[in-house]
């Protein structure tokens, strides 16, 4: 296994149900950014979930390795699992108003896995949570060592839980949709200063959006998922200048187009989604809960 | 900002407090049952009536009656019980101790099995344990508290007797105190055999105090920390490392305990208004208790500083809750 990230023939279920990823196979090298796109739906946020470990209790793996760092995550046991996850990976969430814990201070939030599940001691983890909130750029990182999150707006709480996650030099990042819930202007900061910190840090970064805009801006490879399919897998600078698959090509030419109000709406045409959902149909063939 | 809010609290729980007395004591002398009749003997002469009324002022207005009683309350004076022919005041005073620490008792065992079933019931959801649970809150909170009195003496008064019943103390340790707060005072001076003398004593009342209370707590805190672990900073610590139960108790505990803490304000003053009957049931010398004979006695006087003794208690436990709620949600302390 060379790269950092590997997964490997992934499937997962609703228990009993119909399947939500569908053998799903991708790598994610030390420094690469990897996006996942594809509509809501497709399954590009529970890759994530299934890689650090918090697919909700209705989902279940049945098939498929996740190699992390030359170890398979689905054999271990779960408590070395959580500890190997905590010790790797880090998730930078989609909505920053409700990832903060209201109770806590913001300082203890950055700190908490430093200390206990890596040992650090509490002064060091102090330390390095200021020295995280400097690089993130916010204001008064003293003060806010001490607030709590409602004290903050949702940029800088965005910027919070962007020093939270690499407070502990991850070797794999998890964006998931880091940037859906904050406003136009801010977007664009958050965008930035992830990409920043990426580069910076030489993280492995796993970007779930669906917006085509933020990832020609930040990463470098992406995976198109539809219905729990990877059909499209390439690099960036490929993609954007002659997708292979036929949803990729919809998909990217239904990307609005600001600086051409005049070009309207170009939905994804039936043709390509019957096509796709046949491909779906076919991986499905010897699955028993159809 | 807190301390203002004090006060404002404060100068509500006079004019609270005024409306109570109003309505006390205006009732118990509408209603009938005549304490002088009780105190003489059959046979008594109109003029011997005539004169007991005089002395307790029952020949005057119900108003005039009130004037003149809230002016001896303004100075400390709660009148003199009809029975027992003490100051209110100090008899009141007196048995106050022994149903406040029957109270709390009955309190923190609510709290513990209380948060011990909504614990276990989270820990478990989804399986046939959370189920168990929420069967064993059912049952405990469609059964009120004098029933699980009953129950308790049948089961380890009578079948199984291991703890005592009756009363509050065994006979021969009562020259042993020096305050009424015996439990209290029992473990400040480290007496074991006291201790364990009044716990044996009143873990029976407090436990038929605390089961109903208990499944109410359990049921509504599981209900609020289900809520709570689905939220996203709870799955954000999980990615963190952490255990099941640390996430339980560091991440959603916190944000799920402030509904059950308002409900605990509220349940709190029924339970104390539940010890009139297990103080009965029990036979242990508390207010409930003394209410009951006071009822029966129309000892007017005792009645009405039963009753304000009862409101004072009920305010005081809603403002702590306020305070409370105040220190544990970060949000409300500037607000």
């Amino acid at each position: 296994m060379s790269a950092f990230l590997s997964i490997r023939n992934l499937s997962a279920a609703i228990r009993g149900g119909p399947r939500l990823l569908r053998a799903v196979s991708l790598d994610v090298e030390v420094g690469e950014v990897r996006g996942l796109v594809g509509e809501s739906g497709a399954g590009k946020s529970m890759i994530g979930k299934a890689v650090l470990g918090i697919l909700p209790r209705a989902v279940e793996v049945v098939a498929g390795e996740i190699w992390l760092d030359g170890v398979d995550l689905l054999r271990l046991r779960p408590a070395e699992r959580r500890r190997r996850i905590g010790a790797t990976a880090a998730l930078i969430p989609q909505d920053p108003l409700t990832a903060l814990n209201p109770s806590r201070r913001i300082g203890r939030q950055i700190t908490d896995r430093l200390v206990d599940i890596l040992g650090w001691r509490r002064g060091a983890a102090e330390a390095r949570a200021l020295e995280l909130l400097n690089e993130v750029r916010v204001p008064e990182p003293e003060r806010v060592m001490r607030a709590y999150p409602h004290e903050l707006s949702g940029g800088m709480r965005q910027r919070v839980l962007i020093a939270s996650a690499f407070a502990a030099e991850p070797k794999l990042i998890v964006a998931d949709e880091p940037t859906t819930a904050l406003d136009v202007t801010v977007q664009k900061q958050i965008l930035r200063l992830i990409a920043q910190m990426q580069a910076r840090h030489g993280t492995a970064l796993l970007f779930v959006t669906h917006d085509l805009g933020v990832v020609s801006k930040v990463c470098g490879s992406l995976s198109v998922l539809y219905g729990g399919l990877v059909v499209e897998e390439t690099s960036v600078r490929d993609f954007f200048r002659a997708p292979a698959h036929p949803y990729s090509a919809a998909l990217l030419a239904a990307t609005p187009k600001y600086t051409d109000p005049a070009a309207g709406l170009n939905p994804v045409p039936a043709a390509v989604i019957d096509a796709v959902r046949a491909e779906v149909a076919a991986a499905d063939r010897n699955w028993p809960h159809g | 900002m807190l301390l203002r809010r004090i006060l404002t609290r404060l100068l509500t729980t006079l004019v609270t407090l005024l409306g109570v007395s109003v309505v006390v004591f205006v009732v118990i002398r509408v209603v009938p049952g005549n304490p002088i009749a009780m105190m003489l003997p059959p046979g008594a002469t109109q003029a011997d009536i005539d004169r007991l009324n005089a002395l307790y002022g029952f020949d005057r207005s119900i108003a005039e009656q009130y004037v003149i009683w809230l002016g001896g309350v303004l100075q400390g004076d709660f009148g003199t019980s009809i029975q027992a022919r003490q100051p209110v005041l100090r008899l009141v005073l007196n048995r106050l101790p022994a149903t406040l620490e029957l109270s709390i008792m009955a309190l923190v065992i609510a709290v513990v099995l209380g948060g011990f079933l909504a614990l276990t019931g989270t820990r478990l959801r989804g399986s046939r344990g959370e189920g168990a649970i929420d069967v064993t809150n059912g049952m405990a909170l469609s059964v009120p508290d004098f029933l699980w009195g009953l129950v308790l003496i049948l089961v380890f008064g009578v079948l199984w007797p291991v703890f005592h019943i009756s009363g509050r103390v065994s006979p021969q340790y009562i020259q042993e105190f020096t305050t009424n707060f015996f439990l209290f005072e029992s473990v400040l001076r480290l007496r074991l055999d006291l201790w364990l003398d009044l716990v044996s004593h009143m873990l029976m009342p407090a436990l038929a105090l605390a089961i109903p209370l208990a499944a109410i707590i359990g049921q509504l805190l599981k209900q609020s920390l289900k809520e709570t672990m689905h939220l996203d900073y709870v799955t954000l610590a999980r990615t963190k490392g952490y255990r099941e139960n640390h996430v339980i108790l560091r991440e959603a505990l916190p944000n799920a305990v402030l509904p059950t803490l308002t409900l605990i304000g509220v349940q709190f003053t029924f339970l104390i208004g539940g010890t009139v009957i297990i103080e009965r049931l029990f036979s242990y010398e508390g207010l409930g208790n003394m209410a009951i004979d006071a009822v029966i006695n129309r000892d007017l006087p005792l009645i009405q500083g039963i009753v304000i003794l009862f409101a004072v208690l009920f305010t005081a436990i809603n403002l702590i809750v306020d305070l409370l709620y105040a220190v544990l949600n970060p949000r409300l302390r500037h607000a």
